[in-house]
């Protein structure tokens, strides 16, 4: 197993994620695809501050982690993989990159246009639309914020 | 009013005014941890009502912390004491850091560091922040007697 979660979390590297996740999986490395983040020095220190130690962390752009994305799933590290929104978690699937993964949502916060499907989780049109074409053509997609949370799977987030 | 009480008072609105341009704090945390800090500090120090000011990162996205922290803040001098050091209200506090002068961040609040705080806003802010972070480590303390030792003591009593 190289990528033992796959998130998307608007707060990228925080609490939720370190604690609940990442100590709980023994995770060795959390990859942040994110083309931002990825350019800029400072954000990358900000995010580094709340690494863990037990872990190290890499910021890549949506080209650098397609470009790579078959060589982590091969790695013998333990790999968290983070994406802060929909929008990349779509670029990063073109050409059916993730066909066959599980992608988990994390916290998703409310912003005009959003609906609030769970309480940590709020979608557009658009992007609620854009992760059901993902799961039509092969990707698993459920919510759940913490490891001991329910698994709620895309389908049943409509009413 | 006699002139004993008349100095009294003078003295008490040079104290209040001196402490208004104090530095202030933001507690911001996870859950209701910040409004039940802030709380304990004014059962326990009695409390300005701007002195110290929690904030929940509920609800609240990476913009929207930001945002509402930016807005608590103002334009005073402040110390932003955060619950984790690896969460996003530190992340928030970070972030606002950098292109806001006098403020100090506080990681890992706990109440020592909180009370140390209200009286002693007087200090200079780096001075200030280092000085929390030693009481705060001070604060913490803990013992584990092993269970022998008490079944020790219980037969010797």
């Amino acid at each position: 197993m190289s990528i033992v979660l796959f998130r998307v979390d608007e707060r990228l590297i925080h609490g939720q994620v370190v604690v609940g996740w990442v100590e709980r999986l023994h995770v060795d490395r959390i990859i942040v695809v994110d083309d931002e983040i990825a350019a800029s020095e400072w954000e990358k220190e900000l995010y580094c501050l709340g690494v863990p130690p037990e872990a190290d962390a890499m910021f890549v752009t949506v080209a650098t982690a397609r470009q790579d994305f078959a060589s982590w799933m091969e790695q013998s590290r333990r790999l968290v993989v983070l994406v802060r929104s929909v929008e990349t978690l779509s670029r990063l699937a073109e050409g059916g990159l993730l066909n066959g993964q599980t992608v988990n949502l994390g916290g998703i916060h409310h912003a005009p246009g959003r609906e609030r499907f769970l309480p940590y989780l709020f979608l557009s049109d658009d992007e609620l639309k854009e992760l059901e074409r993902l799961v039509a053509a092969g990707v698993t997609i459920a919510a759940r914020d913490l490891p001991g949370s329910r698994s709620v799977p895309l389908g049943s987030l409509r009413p | 009013m006699n002139a004993f009480v008349s100095r009294c008072a003078a003295r008490q609105n040079t104290w209040k005014r001196i402490m208004s341009e104090n530095i202030r704090g933001l507690i911001v945390a996870h859950s209701s941890l910040a409004a039940g800090m802030t709380e304990a500090v004014r059962q326990i120090a009695g409390l300005e009502d701007d002195v110290l000011q929690p904030l929940s990162n509920e609800g609240k996205g990476p913009a929207g912390l930001i945002s509402a922290v930016t807005e608590a803040v103002g334009d005073a001098p402040v110390v932003i004491f955060t619950d984790l050091s690896s969460g996003s209200c530190a992340f928030a506090a970070r972030k606002i850091a950098i292109d806001r002068p006098q403020t100090g961040i506080v990681c890992g609040v706990n109440l020592p560091v909180l009370l140390d705080f209200v009286f002693h806003r007087d200090l200079p802010l780096p001075e200030l922040v280092d000085r929390l972070v030693d009481k705060g480590r001070v604060g913490i303390c803990g013992t584990c007697a092993e269970e022998d030792s008490r079944v020790d003591r219980a037969l010797s009593g």
